[in-house]
């Protein structure tokens, strides 16, 4: 597979050599095992790995929940506590199932900025990019489903404001929320759980199928590396130089990271199981009564910061109310910013107007680029606060840098900075950093 | 069919385009009740009203019923609530939303937002509205919370005064008023068939 020139799968036996000309199934697994890797990649390409075991840890304990769990709003969050202190091992396999969303998060959002960092989604790979893109934001609403099951107070009221984002669409939004929501007025009810249920069920295999699509990209272009120097092609044996096939030297390393991730998981889901969630979500579902203080999980608080910060008296927002005769108005602008803050990063590709990939050799975008990361962690606090001043400002600051990384920072300094001098190859960059032994296969990548 | 080019309008093309567009409204055909199965469903839809009896609550309190799935809040205002919302009357062409939002004019109503026009009696001693924030759908804290002593959402900070009117924050409109009347010392909520 792919434009790096390798050894194919040659079938020896009888067997095998019948079963290629059938099904070539096994010279599809080998050719993908044994794809040439970069060799210099560092602890950051660890990832992937991390997040497809995550995929089939939520898949695994997800289809063993079901057989427990009652999706009917005066059964769920019974049927969950049933599970916690009934069933055989339940309260450990909703543990893990409960953690697992958030390891899958931490995951993701380290993948996405390792990948923003090196400049992963750039030429060739802006497939492989929006691929990903796709895949988060199918995470991002298999999880806000999932959430809704348990029948807690969180998951009641978080359900109303998400589907009430909705309804903030002008001209279709409240038929739209009546349609997804299945109550005449846009109550949240049995009509919701049910099909959140379904779709939480289903989701998950739509995922599981782009993330072959999304290897599949990256397998055709190859990896990025941390130099963002391309795996030279011209011949096979200037491609070994480079590259080392992904079986066993980066699947071994990938497998020991994850080891090593799962201590302080296993560590979480024993010792602490509780410490991501919200007490509220253990009260049962009352639609009298809002939890005082409503916040939805941790790994959507950024993106919730960015919703709440534009409010009516900001002055973009008063411009657009004007603007458009009053269509955008602060509800739909706060809408419109949230997925926009996903939008301007999933166009990252075309925003970027630098030939330099890897941000390794751009020492101003180094300094944007840790903002960046500063500003996310700095927005996630902010979304954990409540609806009020100092927080509502420093959101806007923070929603500010969100918007111009993407959308002035990285079309301009790919034109204003002058970078450092890259490695005309990925087999000099990585003599540089582990030593003269010529990078045989007896020295692999860290 | 050496050249299929020069046949133009013919009776195959006319096949290809009846076929394709067969095609199309059947899949329109079997998509549509896929799509149709998600809005409510008739036993939803029959829930029209529920019937409270008010009798008991005193000046200053409010009480609060689930219709439709959806909170009612039900307040019999003090002096005090009733004066600092006709106080605002005069401002009404220039607050947040200078609506009314009140059902019992009709669904598309343009009323102002005066106090007289919310208000259930006359006298504007009862309130009742949807406990639904016209943010994102939580359900605001009531009794004096909030900057303008009626009522306050913690979700995302939207302040509403004694007269349910959305005065600061991200809300869009003001907190709607179902149809509802008198019959006694039963309050009806909804229509009554």
């Amino acid at each position: 597979m792919g434009g790096i020139p390798h050894d194919h799968y040659e079938p020896k036996s009888n067997f095998t050599k019948g079963m290629e000309k059938r099904l070539p199934v096994i010279g599809l697994l080998y050719d993908t095992l044994m794809i040439p890797t970069p060799k210099n990649l560092n602890w950051m390409w660890i990832w992937g790995i991390v997040l497809t075991f995550c995929l089939a840890l939520q898949i695994i304990t997800g289809i063993v929940l079901v057989m427990h769990y009652v999706p009917h709003e005066d059964m769920a969050f019974a049927s969950v506590e049933h599970i916690m202190r009934n069933v055989n091992g339940g309260h450990m396999i909703r543990y893990f199932h409960m953690n697992g969303a958030s390891l899958f998060f931490i995951a993701v959002y380290l993948h996405i900025f390792r990948g923003l960092y090196y400049g992963s989604y750039k030429a060739p790979r802006e497939i492989t990019w929006i691929i990903g893109m796709l895949i988060y934001l199918l995470m991002m609403g298999t999880a806000f489903m999932g959430y809704v099951l348990p029948w807690g107070q969180m998951s009641f009221h978080g359900t109303a404001v998400i589907t009430g984002l909705f309804g903030a669409i002008p001209f279709i939004g409240e038929s739209l929320q009546i349609w997804l929501l299945g109550t005449p007025n846009g109550a949240v009810g049995n009509p919701a759980l049910n099909r959140f249920f379904s779709l939480h069920y289903l989701l998950p295999f739509v995922i599981a199928g782009l993330v072959i699509v999304h290897i599949w990209a990256f397998h055709t272009t190859g990896n990025n590396n941390p130099t963002g120097v391309e795996v030279r092609r011209t011949s096979k044996a200037e491609a070994e130089k480079d590259t080392l096939p992904f079986w066993p030297y980066f699947v071994i390393k990938d497998l020991f990271a994850l080891a090593l991730i799962l201590v302080v998981f296993m560590a979480v889901v024993g010792f602490m199981p509780n410490y991501l969630g919200h007490p509220d979500n253990y009260v049962e579902a009352n639609p009298l009564a809002t939890p005082s203080h409503i916040v939805p999980e941790w790994y959507f608080l950024p993106f919730y910061a960015i919703l709440r910060a534009f409010t009516a008296d900001v002055w973009v927002v008063q411009i657009a109310n004007f603007l458009t005769a009053g269509i955008i108005d602060a509800k739909f602008f706060g809408v419109l910013a949230m997925f926009g803050a996903i939008a301007v990063m999933a166009l990252a590709p075309w925003l970027d107007t630098s030939s330099v990939r890897s941000g390794r050799y751009r020492p101003q975008f180094k300094i944007a680029f840790w903002l960046l990361v500063a500003d996310f962690i700095f927005l996630m606090w902010l979304g954990a606060m409540p609806a009020e001043e100092p927080y509502a400002s420093l959101s806007l600051v923070g929603s500010t840098y969100w918007f111009a990384y993407f959308l002035v920072i990285l079309p301009v300094l790919g034109i204003t900075e002058k970078p450092t001098a890259e490695p005309t190859t990925i087999e000099e960059d990585f003599k540089a950093h582990y030593g003269k032994s010529s990078g045989s296969s007896a020295t692999p990548a860290e | 069919m050496a050249n299929t080019d020069e046949h133009d309008g013919d009776r195959r093309d006319f096949l290809y385009y009846a076929t394709g567009a067969a095609g199309a409204v059947a899949t329109g055909a079997a998509v549509w009740p896929l799509v149709n199965q998600m809005n409510p469903s008739a036993d939803v839809l029959a829930l029209a009203s529920i019937r409270v009896n008010v009798a008991d609550i005193e000046p200053g309190t409010q009480v609060t019923v689930l219709w439709q799935g959806k909170p009612v809040f039900i307040r019999r205002r003090t002096e005090d609530e009733i004066a600092s919302a006709r106080e605002a009357d005069a401002e009404v062409a220039t607050l947040q939303d200078p609506i009314a939002r009140n059902n019992n004019f009709g669904e598309d109503n343009a009323e102002p937002a005066t106090d007289a026009n919310r208000a259930l009696d006359e006298t504007g001693e009862w309130l009742v509205m949807l406990g639904v924030c016209t943010h994102l759908g939580c359900v605001p804290l009531g009794d004096g919370a909030g900057d303008f002593g009626g009522w306050f959402c913690p979700c995302h900070g939207s302040h509403y005064d004694t007269a349910g009117r959305i005065r600061r924050g991200p809300a869009n409109e003001n907190l709607l008023v179902p149809i509802a009347k008198f019959d006694g010392d039963e309050l009806v909520i909804g229509k009554e068939d």
